[in-house]
C-alpha cells in the first residue's frame, strides 16, 4: 500500500499545478494544431496502408532532428528535413507496397543509427537527447512555435486541396486513374505531406510514438464510423483529446509525456473496437436477412 | 439524364491499323474496329494476349505504337469522362474506409480538386443510382463488409453516374458465383437497352454474357478475328487464328474452347478471396 502510493506519488503530484499550466501553454496550443494534423493524416494512412511508412519516415526524422540539436540549429526544422528525405525516398523507390515495406525496413535502421550517432555526439543536456524519442512537453518554445504552426497550416492546407482525389485514389485506385486522377503524384505529394505532419508529432510524442497520434485515432475513428464526415472528425477529436489529455496528466508528474499519450489513444481505440461490433452486428445481420428474404 | 438518340449511330471507339507493343514485343497489331453506340462487344482471348492493353489505350492510358484510336469523336483521353469503367470486384482497396455511397459519389466528383461545395442534388443522384443497381439496402455499409457481388453491384452504379457513352468492363465477373455474375451482366445490358450504351466487356468466358453479345474481338499473341460469336467462335477460325487444331464445342447454349494454347483450362471461378460469401441465395 504505502509502495503503491509512493508510485503514485512519483507519478502524479499536482500542487502548483496551475503555474505549471502556464508553463506549458505553447504547447498545450501546439497539441491542437498537431491533433488536426496527425488525425487528418492518419486517415489517409489507414487507407493507403501506411503505418510503416510512418514509423519509418519517424526514424529519420528523429535523425535530422538530432543532427540540428548537435548543430546547434533548430530541431523542429531538422526533425523536417529528415522526414521529408525519407518520404520522398519512400515516394520514389517505393510505388508498389511491396517494394515499399522493404524500402522503408531500409531506410529505418539507418536514420535511427544516424540519430544514436549525432545524439553520442551531442555534449547538451541528457533530457533533450531522450525527449526526441519518447516525448516532452516543455519542448515547444516560441520560434519553434512558429515553425510548428506554419508547418500545420501547410500540410492542412494541402489535404484540403487533395482530399476528395486523394481519397478517391486511396479507395479505388483503378478507377480514380481511369477517370483522370494523377493518382502516382497524389502519392508522392501525401507522402510530402505525411512526412510533414510525423515530423510535428515527433516535436510532442517523439519518435518511437509517432504512431500513436498518427495511426491510432484514424484507426478507432475506423472502427465506428464509415462516414466520409464523421471519421475524419473523430479522428481528430480522438487525437486532440489523446494528446492535450496527455499534456495535462504529464504536467502533474516527473514521467515524459509519451506513455500518458499513448494510453489515453489506445483506451480510445479499445473503447471503439468494442462499439465497432454494434456495426459489424448491424451489417452482418442484413446479409442474413437478404439471404433468407 | 441525357439520353443518346438511338438513331446517331456514328461509332463511339474507332480503331484504324492500330497497333500496341511494349519495346520490341508487339502485343496486337492491325486492327481496325468500330464499336457503335448500343453495341455489346466483347473481348476474349488468353492472358498475354494484350486485352488489358486493349482497356488501357481505351481509357488513352497506353498510346497507340501505330495507327489512329479515336472515342466519342477525339483524343482517348478527352474522353475519358464518358467512359463508365468497372474493374474486377478485387480491384478495390482492402483498406477501403467508406462506404458504398461514396463509391458512387466518386463516380461523379471524386476526380475534383478543392473542397466539395454543393452536395444535396449530388446527393439525391447517389441515392436514385444506388436504387438503379439495387444496392439502396447497404448504401451505408463500409465497403469492406461488402461481399464481392454487392461491391461489384456498387460499381456499375459508380460508372453509370457520370451517364456515360460507354461502359468498359474489365473482368467484372471474376470471382463471383453465378447468381451475381447474372445480376451484374443484367444491369449492365439494361443499361445498353435504355441508353443506348456502348458496352466493352473484357472477359475471360465468354458464356455468361454470350446471350448479350453483338460482336466478339478474339486477341490471342499470332493476331485477332473480329466477327458475331458465330463467325469467330467456332473451331475453323479459331485454328487459324492460333495457327494450332482448336477445337470449338456448343454444349446446351455454352461455348466451349479445347485446345488453345494458353487457354485456361477451367474458366477462373476461383474466387480469390477465401471468405466468399455470396454462395447462397434463395
Amino acid at each position: 500500500m504505502t509502495l503503491a502510493d509512493g508510485i503514485w506519488h512519483q507519478i502524479f503530484d499536482f500542487t502548483d499545478y496551475g503555474e505549471l499550466l502556464a508553463l506549458v501553454r505553447n504547447s498545450l496550443i501546439a497539441g491542437v494544431a498537431l491533433g488536426l494534423v496527425g488525425g487528418l493524416a492518419g486517415v489517409f494512412v489507414l487507407m493507403r496502408d501506411l503505418p510503416f511508412a510512418v514509423h519509418g519516415i519517424s526514424e529519420l526524422s528523429f535523425a535530422g532532428a538530432s543532427a540540428a540539436l548537435l548543430l546547434g540549429a533548430n530541431i523542429v526544422a531538422g526533425s523536417i528535413a529528415g522526414s521529408l528525405l525519407a518520404a520522398g525516398a519512400i515516394g520514389v523507390l517505393g510505388t508498389r507496397a511491396r517494394d515499399r515495406n522493404s524500402v522503408i525496413g531500409i531506410i529505418m535502421p539507418f536514420g535511427l543509427g544516424l540519430g544514436v550517432l549525432f545524439l553520442a555526439l551531442y555534449k547538451g543536456r541528457a533530457a533533450n537527447k531522450f525527449g526526441l524519442l519518447t516525448g516532452q512537453i516543455v519542448a515547444v518554445d516560441t520560434p519553434q512555435m512558429s515553425w510548428l504552426l506554419g508547418t500545420s497550416v501547410l500540410v492542412l492546407a494541402a489535404l484540403a486541396v487533395m482530399w476528395r482525389p486523394l481519397a478517391f485514389a486511396s479507395t479505388d485506385p483503378d478507377v480514380a486513374a481511369a477517370r483522370g486522377v494523377p493518382v502516382r503524384a497524389l502519392s508522392f505529394a501525401f507522402m510530402l505531406v505525411l512526412g510533414l505532419a510525423v515530423a510535428l508529432s515527433v516535436q510532442v510524442v517523439g519518435a518511437l510514438l509517432v504512431l500513436t497520434l498518427v495511426v491510432t485515432p484514424a484507426a478507432a475513428a475506423a472502427r465506428v464510423t464509415a462516414s466520409p464526415v464523421l471519421l475524419p472528425v473523430l479522428s481528430v477529436l480522438f487525437a486532440v483529446a489523446s494528446i492535450e489529455g496527455g499534456i495535462l496528466l504529464a504536467l502533474g508528474s516527473s514521467i515524459p509525456i509519451s506513455p500518458y499519450v499513448t494510453t489515453i489513444s489506445f483506451t480510445i481505440y479499445a473503447v471503439c473496437r468494442v462499439a465497432g461490433r454494434y456495426r459489424s452486428r448491424r451489417w452482418g445481420a442484413r446479409r442474413t436477412a437478404v439471404r433468407t428474404a | 439524364m441525357s439520353a443518346l438518340p438511338r438513331q446517331d449511330r456514328a461509332p463511339v471507339v474507332s480503331l484504324r491499323a492500330a497497333a500496341l507493343s511494349y519495346g520490341d514485343r508487339e502485343v496486337w497489331s492491325g486492327l481496325d474496329l468500330d464499336v457503335r453506340p448500343g453495341e455489346f462487344l466483347a473481348v476474349l482471348g488468353p492472358n498475354g494476349a494484350g486485352k488489358t492493353s486493349f482497356v488501357r489505350a481505351l481509357l488513352g492510358r497506353q498510346p497507340l505504337s501505330a495507327g489512329t484510336l479515336t472515342v466519342l469523336g477525339g483524343p482517348a483521353r478527352e474522353a475519358a469522362r464518358h467512359i463508365g469503367y468497372v474493374p474486377q470486384q478485387a480491384a478495390l482497396s482492402a483498406q477501403a474506409l467508406l462506404r458504398a455511397r461514396d463509391l458512387v459519389r466518386f463516380g461523379i466528383d471524386g476526380h475534383r480538386f478543392g473542397p466539395r461545395l454543393r452536395g444535396g442534388g449530388i446527393r439525391r443522384r447517389v441515392d436514385e443510382i444506388l436504387e438503379s443497381v439495387g444496392a439502396a439496402a447497404y448504401a451505408d455499409a463500409p465497403l469492406g463488409m461488402l461481399s464481392g457481388g454487392e461491391r461489384q453491384r456498387v460499381r456499375i452504379g459508380q460508372a453509370l453516374a457520370t451517364d456515360p457513352r460507354i461502359l468498359l468492363c474489365d473482368e467484372p465477373l471474376l470471382s463471383l458465383d453465378l447468381n451475381h455474375q447474372r445480376a451484374v451482366t443484367e444491369l449492365i445490358d439494361a443499361r445498353r437497352r435504355s441508353h443506348g450504351t456502348a458496352v466493352v466487356f473484357v472477359t475471360h468466358e465468354i458464356n455468361p454474357v454470350l446471350g448479350l453479345v453483338d460482336r466478339v474481338l478474339y486477341l490471342a499473341r499470332g493476331g485477332h478475328r473480329v466477327g458475331t460469336p458465330d463467325e469467330v467462335l467456332t473451331s475453323e477460325s479459331l485454328t487459324r487464328l492460333y495457327g494450332t487444331q482448336v477445337d470449338v464445342v456448343r454444349v446446351r447454349g455454352r461455348v466451349v474452347v479445347a485446345g488453345a494454347p494458353d487457354e485456361p483450362a477451367s474458366p477462373p471461378h476461383h474466387p480469390e478471396r477465401a471468405d466468399e460469401t455470396d454462395g447462397v441465395r434463395a
